[in-house]
């Protein structure tokens, strides 16, 4: 009996103990060592840093880096960096934030180091006038991101199966069968007529955001919102005649109807399934991950019908909650610098947003082996300087969503296209008020 | 590790000083103590989070915003007319009935045919919960890919055979049913071995005097084994309705591509817990209203679970076997 209670206290003590242990497990932090710093660089896609990390571990032995994200798509990263932003903690020293995602993330700038702040003002003539601009808040005392890329759009194709169906194959001669979009969906009918098995085109939500986004870009400047950051989505033209557009591709039976994205898609990549696909600058470089090495020379890349355009583009931003922010800052200038953005576009594609770097000769003379040698530093670096961007307002990223999954219930027949239109104009107004 | 063991309770300290008041003092609070880590695990990660939520379902709060204006009801009145919120909850109920029934009938079967005397019978009773110990969103995924539209095998054994094509993402009640193969493949096996331990607890002298009385295999199935399984049978509908009400990671990985949170282009397979995370989270942001939606989540799981307590009591307590012998 006398044992008995003593095991009990030390029984006791140990519950206590554990207590204790799980409430500081809690609260433990990764305190700075004196070690080599780590930045941690949130990324999304491919931005194509592998190497230049190499090179600057390389030239700065202190520094260590680790990326997070590539090859995940935005609707996955986005959220999770809100949420570490929210936290206050979790989220990279170097984050990526899209062109379609900014303006949220500039409405609470408190959440980003000010790079104007530490040097940044210095860089502006390093950047597109527009990316550069892009990236401050709407007073202009704060710099949010340095620019990484924008995405000058051109169309990629298959040789292969534009050869089975009687097409021209070489690439000047396929950018003129579609001036136009008519001339697009015309040549996608022949296409189809000639039943090779596989679509004309991926998917009717990436044609139609590439058709808005061009339209917009040369005639109001925007797109779902105006630049009063009113919505528009019933009352801009260029969105109804974008609408009108892809309705006719669908009505003519060139999708494939694979959902852009999904494990479909890739699957409809690696296995030959459409022939075109909307092609902004750094989807060059989705393609290359998705059709894989067995696709490696099949593809090419013509212009895109209709007249240029922007869809795309990121800048990098250090979050305030970093803890290594001077090292950060540094890193960002590095990757952002002409020669992180020409050895960003030599490695994965993204097109360059700083105009000495579209001007190298490493850009202007660029081929592209995967895309048979297609000189792709012509095709999209080009028109980049003349690029005209088209504004994005608070709730885009919502209001785009609503508006391409009426697009998708059209493309699968869930609706036809005046329904489709209906609940575009219905949820996005729903959703910009949420 | 010292910090923590210096931290000793009160009633630690040399026992043999004065040992009565210690060990009056021990029986009364180490009890408390003894219990104390799960009310404070509970108290951090239960109870704050959740009064925590209600608090700022009472707030206009974007998750990136610096100020959260207090709005009252607001959210809730707003998530009342909002349709996509009523369109989530049927789509939950309905993902739920069609698997939890299904998903009941084939346990008690093959809890009926495991009770039997197999070969190798540990083996089968092993292999039926095998699915259980598998990844959610492993079997979310393959289930995703065997379910597609165009390269699905699904799609394929149906093109075999002769049939039409099933729009298994974009089609509602398809997506249901799909939905409900994933929740059933996992959880069937999980009930069947609840109800076989249940069913081995029937005593043999009541299937032997229901021989003698002349009940065949299936009569003795209906009139003896399900009446005494019926608290365990109402057992295993709770735990399917607290998990089916708050299905999540099988119809979100069904799902890929752009915006899978929202389960299919017209919502077809969203759920409750899915419609929270789009508010919530991308693209809304909107943290007051999807904390509005987890606390009418939690106020629907209440009533779903009295109602079942309700079937319980009355179910359960009239075919005891005790009563039964009564009558």
């Amino acid at each position: 009996m006398a044992v008995f209670p003593r095991r009990r206290h030390a029984a006791v003590a140990l519950a206590a103990a554990t207590a204790l242990l799980v409430t500081a497990g809690c609260g433990g932090g990764d305190e700075p060592g004196d070690g080599p710093v780590t930045l941690t660089v949130d990324v999304f896609g491919q931005f194509g840093y592998e190497q230049l990390y190499q090179e600057y571990m390389t030239a700065n032995p202190g520094v260590k880096i680790v990326e997070r994200g590539t090859g995940t798509n935005l609707d996955e990263y986005s959220p999770k960096l809100t949420q570490w932003l929210a936290a206050g903690r979790g989220a990279g020293d170097v984050v990526a934030i899209e062109e379609g995602l900014l303006v949220e993330y500039k409405a609470n700038p408190a959440n980003f180091v000010n790079l104007l702040d530490h040097g940044a003002a210095d860089l502006k003539g390093n950047f597109l006038e527009w990316k550069w601009n892009a990236g401050l808040t709407a007073d202009g005392k704060q710099l949010i991101g340095l620019g990484t890329d924008v995405g000058g759009i051109a169309m990629c194709y298959r040789k292969d199966l534009f050869q089975k169906a009687g097409l021209p194959t070489e690439r000047d001669a396929v950018s003129k069968l579609w001036p136009t979009w008519p001339d697009y969906i015309a040549t996608g009918e022949k296409f189809t007529a000639a039943k090779t098995g596989a679509s004309f085109l991926d998917g009717a939500t990436n044609t139609f955001n590439t058709i808005l986004l061009q339209t917009a870009g040369n005639s109001s400047g925007y797109s779902y919102y105006d630049t009063s950051e009113k919505l528009v989505v019933d009352s801009n033209p260029a969105v109804r005649q974008a609408y009108d557009t892809t309705m006719d591709i669908i009505d003519s039976g060139l999708s494939g109807k694979y959902g852009s994205w999904s494990e479909e898609w890739v699957s409809a990549f690696k296995q030959s399934k459409f022939a075109t696909i909307a092609c902004p600058a750094w989807m060059t470089g989705v393609i290359e991950a998705n059709a894989g090495t067995g696709a490696q020379g099949k593809w090419d890349i013509a212009q895109v019908p209709g007249n240029g355009g922007n869809w795309g583009g990121s800048h990098l931003a250090v979050p305030k909650q970093s803890k290594h922010q001077a090292e950060a800052i540094k890193l960002a200038k590095f990757l952002t610098s002409a020669k992180g953005q020409i050895g960003a576009f030599k490695a994965k594609g993204p097109l360059p947003s700083s105009p000495q770097a579209l001007d190298d000769p490493a850009i202007t003379g660029a081929t592209n082996a995967y895309f048979s040698g297609a000189p792709v530093g012509a095709i999209f670096g080009t028109g980049a300087k003349s690029l005209k961007p088209v504004y994005m307002g608070p709730k885009n990223q919502a209001v785009r969503t609503e508006v391409e999954n009426a697009v998708r219930t059209v493309e699968l027949g869930q609706r036809d296209p005046a329904q489709g239109w209906t609940d575009a104009v219905t949820n996005a107004k729903k959703a910009a008020a949420k | 590790m010292t910090v923590q063991l210096d931290a000793r309770p009160p009633v630690a300290p040399a026992p043999q000083r004065s040992p009565g008041r210690l060990s009056r003092l021990d029986t009364r609070l180490s009890p408390y103590l003894y219990i104390a880590p799960f009310f404070l695990i509970f108290g951090i990660f239960g109870a704050y989070p959740l009064a925590y939520t209600f608090w700022v379902s009472l707030h206009d709060w974007d998750l990136l915003g610096a100020d959260h204006p207090f709005v009252g009801a607001e959210n809730y009145t707003r998530l009342l007319a909002d349709a996509d919120f009523w369109h989530a909850l049927v789509n939950t109920l309905g993902i739920f009935v069609i698997s939890t029934v299904p998903q009941l009938l084939a346990a008690l079967w093959l809890a009926n045919l495991l009770n039997r005397g197999l070969r190798a019978r540990t083996g089968w009773r092993m292999a039926i919960l095998v699915p259980n110990v598998t990844s959610t969103a492993a079997v979310a995924i393959v289930f995703g890919v065997l379910f597609g539209r165009e390269f699905g095998m699904i799609n394929w054994v149906l093109d075999l055979v002769g049939l039409d094509a099933i729009q298994w993402k974009s089609n509602r009640f398809a997506s249901w049913v799909a939905i409900s193969a994933m929740v059933d493949w996992r959880w069937t096996g999980y009930n069947a071995l609840i109800l076989l331990a249940a069913m081995q607890a029937i005593p043999r002298d009541l299937y032997e005097a229901a021989a003698i009385d002349g009940a065949n295999r299936a009569r003795q199935f209906w009139s003896v084994t399900v009446p005494l399984l019926k608290p365990t049978i109402i057992f295993c509908a709770i735990i399917a309705t607290i998990g089916g009400l708050q299905l999540f990671t099988e119809p979100r990985m069904f799902h890929s591509g752009t915006n899978p949170i929202r389960g299919g282009p017209l919502r077809e397979s969203q759920t409750l817990t899915m419609y929270m995370f789009e508010n919530a989270f991308a693209p809304h942001y909107n943290f007051g209203y999807g904390s509005a939606v987890a606390w009418l989540l939690f106020a629907l799981i209440a009533i779903v679970a009295a109602v079942n307590v309700l079937l319980l009591r009355r179910l359960g307590g009239v075919d005891r076997p005790q009563k039964g012998a009564a009558r």
